[in-house]
Formats: structure tokens, sequence, C-alpha cells
């Protein structure tokens, strides 16, 4: 792999994990439970958006082909798709979304930091960008998921299930590929082994303030930067492409 | 027109009748986000998004293009620069007065910093300038604002976040 593939792919990734976090956010609009949640939902998934736009033109340049933000959003199939199993996860209950948000946001806000800090100037320019919006998501999921755990046993024993069910779909966030080793060493991209630690830490804090206990690591399920996806995306996907799929080419 | 007489100043200067759609009594100027102009064989205006998502980014270049070419240029050239990426330092002074007459009351100077800390920010209201505001919600009609009420006036309003 040259290293041009290797960004590449990994711009994908990020692309890809912003935009498939986008759309299921975009599921929920209408369905927030209070008005100012309704708000933070929709705020939320246009910064996703206008993300996985950065990513997707980024990569298109660096393909070279002529793809647009467009062709990667709408014109290529699951198993094209390369992100992490978490996020395609459906929605399930507002506890759900919020723990799903905040495992992930304190994952992505650490890899965007080292990501500001590497050697690719226009990831690193987005990054920096990004990660101003992730900091200010973060606290707000964080903030429900401390309401939520501390609050009433209805609610605590509710967001403790949602924890216990997709905590097995974290360690994806850290196994390193062969695309993560070549990233770290051409462009001095994320230690994941570092992330790992930190992210760790700063989840503790905040489920022991939130009187949650942190699940076991007993089964782990990844390959969604490989491909291998749940039965859920092929769902999102086929909402999220119905216009194109059924109007090839159309604009407006 | 010849493009070689124009300056960058005038350039700017016509810039300053550029709206926010979303805050139109606001210009582009004041909103601080015309980072360069180059005038060379072409016109090229470097514009800064302000949040990712902005869905006002490319009306904003639209009207961009539209005044030039009123203003007679046809080579004209709109590039998006994401570094330094754009906060809210950079709205105006005369930018903040506008918001503040608006109903909006305008992001603390310096904010780009404590927006990060979670502590209590003391935002006056636009209306009584009283400072015995709350906030009702994070979030506001845009990505770009919160929602307070006063105390004093009763009257809810909008807050300009700092980023």
């Amino acid at each position: 792999m040259t290293e041009n593939e290797a960004l590449l792919a990994y711009t994908l990734r990020l692309g890809d994990n912003a935009l498939i976090t986008a759309q299921r956010m975009v599921e929920r609009v209408a369905g927030e439970p209070e008005l100012e949640e309704e708000l933070a939902n929709a705020n939320f998934a246009l910064d996703y958006l206008g993300q996985a736009r950065m990513f997707y033109s980024y990569a298109g340049e660096l393909e070279g082909e002529g793809r647009t933000e467009d062709d990667f959003a709408y014109l290529r199939d699951g198993q094209e798709f390369r992100n992490l199993l978490l996020l395609e996860q459906p929605n399930g209950h507002f506890g759900d979304s919020i723990v799903r948000q905040f495992l992930f946001e304190s994952f992505y806000l650490l890899q965007l930091e080292a990501l500001a800090a590497c050697g690719d100037q226009r990831l690193a320019e987005i990054a920096v960008r990004a990660g101003k919006e992730i900091r200010y998501h973060l606290r707000h999921a964080g903030h429900w998921l401390v309401r939520l755990g501390d609050g009433s046993e209805e609610s605590h024993g509710r967001v403790q299930r949602s924890l216990d069910d997709v905590w097995r779909f974290t360690s994806e966030f850290f196994a390193a590929d062969d695309v993560d080793v070549q990233i770290k060493e051409a462009i001095n991209g994320p230690d994941l082994g570092r992330i790992a630690a930190a992210w760790r830490k700063q989840v503790a804090v905040v489920l022991e303030e939130a009187t949650l206990s942190t699940p076991e690591d007993v089964s782990i399920a990844k390959g969604g930067r490989q491909g291998h996806h749940s039965e859920h995306l092929g769902y999102l996907i086929a909402e999220m492409q119905h216009l194109q799929r059924a109007n090839p080419g159309a604009t407006w | 027109m010849v493009v070689a007489e124009l300056t960058r100043e005038q350039i700017f200067d016509w810039l300053t009748e550029v709206p926010d759609p979303e805050i139109p009594v606001l210009s582009i100027t004041d909103l601080g986000i015309v980072r360069d102009i180059e005038v060379g064989a072409e016109v090229c205006v470097s514009l800064s998004p302000t949040y990712s998502g902005c869905p006002a980014t490319e009306v904003i270049e639209q009207s961009v293009m539209n005044t030039l070419r009123h203003r007679g240029l046809d080579n004209i050239r709109i590039k998006r620069s994401l570094s330094p990426p754009w906060t809210t330092d950079w709205i105006s002074d005369a930018g903040r007065e506008k918001l503040r007459q608006y109903g909006i009351a305008p992001p603390e100077a310096g904010g780009s910093k404590r927006a990060l800390l979670d502590g209590t920010r003391l935002i006056a209201c636009p209306r009584c300038e009283s400072q015995a505001s709350e906030l009702i919600s994070e979030f506001g009609s845009t990505p770009c604002k919160a929602s307070y009420r006063c105390t004093d006036c009763r009257e809810p309003f909008e807050y300009f976040k700092c980023l």
C-alpha cells in the first residue's frame, strides 16, 4: 500500500464514520423527547454531515478519479463503507443514542486531537475544525449520561442496559490494522494504543459520576473498517440512497 | 472592467454589502469570514466556513459571486479556507454592536478558550443589559446560537455561542 492509498483509505473511514452517524441522527429528527433535544440533535447531525463532506472532498482529490462527495455518499454499496460497527447500530431509545454518542465521541475527539497535530496539512485542518464541534457534542452527551445514570431507578437501569448492550463494539475503535499503522508512521497519525488508554480513563470518570458500572470486555465485535458490517447498515443505506437509486443522477 | 485597476480594499468594501443569510443584520465582513482577497488575472476570495455543516456556506458563496458579478467582474473564484479555523473572536466590534441591537447577545470576546470550560457565564440581556439571565437551552434556531431568558425584563433572547 502506498502512502497515498493509506491516506485515502483512512480519510474515507473518517468520512464514513461521520456520514453514518449523521444519518442515524437524522432518523431521530422530530422524535426527540423535548424541544431542546430536537434542536441539539439536528444541529449535531449537521455538524457531522459537514465533516463527512470535508473528508469526502479530500478523498476525491486523493483518489484523483473525479469522484465527488456525493459519489462517495450515494453511489457506494454497503460493503464499501468503512465505518465503525457501533455507529450503524439502530438508534433504540433516547438513552441508547446518548450512550452511543458518548462512547464514540469520547474516542473521536481524541482521534481528532491527534490528527490536528499530524503531518498531513489538510487532515489536520479538518480535525481542528471538527474538534471544536465534537467537544461541544461530547459535553452534551456526557451531561445526559450523568442525568440518566444518576437519575431515577428506571433511567439508571435502562441506560446501564444500553451501555452493556453496545460495549462490545468499543474495542473496534482501537484495533489497529495496516492502514492505521501506516498512517501513524507516514504522517505521525494517531497512536491508537495511547488513545485507548486515555479513552478508558476519561470514560471511567464520567461513568463513575453517572453511577454506572463499566461493562467487562467479554466479546468483541469488529470488522466495520474492513467492510464486514452488521445487517443494520444495509437498511440505513437503502433509505439514505433511495433518491439516487430511484432517480440516478438526479440533482436539485 | 479591468481587473488590474481594482484594489483589495475596493473588493472588501463591496463585500460589506453581502449579508449573512441567517442573521441578515450582519454582513460577511462583520462576521469575519472573509479571509483573503487576491487580485490578479482573476479575483479570488477566500472564505472560512463558520461550522462544518453550516447550510449558509453555499448561499454565502453564491451571494459573493452575484455581488461581484453585479459590479462587473466575471473572473471570480471562491476558495474555502479551513485554517486557521473561524472563531467567534473574528466577529468585528461593529458586528457585535449590530447583533446586540438586533436582539442577539453577542459572543464574549476571547471566548474561544473559555467556551471549552464548563463554567457559568454571565450573559447580558441585549434589551435591558441586565446580567440576570438564565440559560434556557444550549441550542437555538441555528447551530451558532443558544437560548437565554432575562429574569429582569422577562424577555427571552438568543445568545451567539462562543466557539
